[in-house]
């Protein structure tokens, strides 16, 4: 019987994005079904009674929700092919380590930078420049976070790399010039097919925060 | 011991974090030393264990260190195979086991601070939302117990089962200070049966602070706290 996968999700999500590099990564066939989440559907309703958010992976139709715990699951089912988490117990537990660092960490300063002003915003930007520089400190001269192959603490940071356009933008910054290795890593990820496939483009999102911040009334 | 092997738990009495990974350890029988950290005044040890979060608990085993409670979990139950296993075998199980434990960690933790810190009418609404992630859980339970029926005995706990007792296991503390009745056996049955399940086991129960010390300093902070936000 084949397998059915059907995802949740948002477009501009980078949690979403998480999910779909994950399945690209394991060459896994899914239906993709975006939502509206300002018009949440029957279905996500009933899949994520809890939270209502995405993304939501149903596989033979069974949910599983939050992100990480979605790319820890692709990799425990698919674990013939492409692993995603090192086998080592202790590599393993550095690889939670990070990704929950970046799960906590990143999103908040990022959404401050675009949708805040004065005082807020620049705390918000000292902030998340300062957390970067940890991520590539952690990162060093490894060609990924993993080490020589692509994996879990890469999969949970690069979404958010298609959101840098949109810090940069509004914060008034550049990313390249503070972190340098950061963005060589982002460019090495960028030629993964899983990657440059599953995550949209810089000036769509850009554009779409505009949007967001008309209909928010966000100044 | 070989100094290699040797694992060391950096922990702070009162922190159900670290409680977590102090019962994990006791079920897998893996010898520890144990060193209480004061977090008013961090030792250089805990900062140049944990410089990314400064915080409690860190497991350090054949001189490495671990952080972050949950991923110790992982860890331990990965590492060592006696006592019971604390996350299911099954892909579609771990990720559910991951979910509570996680919403338990985060969700109803945080519900429970927001309402320590706040008075009045806000407090109100506070404790409603409280009462609605328990029931949020007490339903998700179902899929846990499916007769209704909680029974645990050590051989079989759970990454989950240590996560609750860890966080409200001294829900007595809680009411008493709070005023209000977090485990409420009407509002949430499945897990009023459970925590009692929990709690009815001596190695849980002794792990778990004393309900005298845990009440001062619970009083202690709140009041620490008040202070600060009137001065």
């Amino acid at each position: 019987m084949a397998d059915e996968v059907i995802l949740l999700d948002l477009w501009s999500s980078m949690f979403g994005m998480r999910v779909r590099v994950a399945l690209a990564e394991k060459g896994i066939e899914y239906e993709y079904k975006e939502q509206d989440l300002r018009n949440k559907s029957p279905l996500l309703l009933e899949m994520n009674p809890i939270h209502k958010k995405i993304p939501v992976l149903i596989h033979n139709g069974k949910p599983i929700c939050e992100s990480l715990i979605i790319v820890q699951y692709i990799d425990e089912v698919w674990h013939h092919k492409a692993p995603l988490l090192p086998s080592d117990p202790y590599q393993r537990a550095q690889a939670r380590f990070w990704a929950d660092y970046v799960d906590k960490k990143v999103y908040a300063p990022g959404r401050k930078i675009w949708a805040t002003k004065g005082d807020e915003q620049e705390e918000a930007k000292k902030e998340f420049i300062e957390i970067l520089k940890v991520l590539e400190g952690e990162l060093g001269e490894k060609p990924y976070f993993g080490g020589e192959s692509f994996g879990f603490v890469d999969i949970s940071f690069v979404t958010f790399s298609c959101w840098f356009h949109v810090y940069e933008t509004f914060g008034n910054f550049s990313i390249e010039k503070e972190c340098p290795k950061l963005m060589a890593w982002v460019k090495r990820c960028q030629e993964r097919e899983s990657v440059f496939k599953s995550l949209p483009d810089e000036k769509k999102v850009l554009e779409f925060v505009y949007f967001l911040k008309k209909i928010f009334g966000i100044e | 011991m070989a100094e290699e092997s040797k694992v060391t738990l950096y922990g702070y009495w009162p922190s159900p974090f670290a409680k977590m990974v102090e019962i994990a350890l006791k079920l897998k029988g893996v010898p520890y030393e144990y060193v209480e950290e004061d977090l008013t005044n961090k030792s250089q040890m805990l900062l140049s264990l944990n410089p990314v979060h400064k915080k409690v608990p860190v497991l350090v085993h054949n001189g490495k260190p671990i952080a972050e409670s949950l991923v110790i979990l992982e860890y331990i139950d990965e590492t060592w195979k006696n006592g019971p296993q604390l996350l299911p075998m099954d892909p579609y199980k771990r990720a559910q086991v991951r979910f509570w434990a996680s919403f338990v960690q985060q969700q109803l933790q945080d519900s429970m601070i927001k309402v320590a810190m706040t008075e009045g009418e806000a407090r109100e609404k506070l404790v409603e939302e409280a009462y609605e992630k328990m029931r949020l859980l007490d339903e998700g339970l179902k899929s846990f117990f499916p007769d209704g029926n909680p029974s645990i005995d050590t051989e079989h706990l759970g990454l989950l089962d240590v996560v609750f007792v860890s966080f409200f296991g001294n829900h007595k503390v809680h009411e008493e200070v709070l005023g209000f009745k977090v485990i409420d056996p009407e509002k949430t049955p499945l897990i009023h049966c459970w925590l009692k399940a929990l709690l009815d086991l001596p190695l849980l129960k002794e792990t778990l602070p004393p309900h005298d010390k845990m009440v001062a300093f619970i009083k202690f902070i709140n009041e620490s706290a008040l202070k600060s936000s009137t001065a």
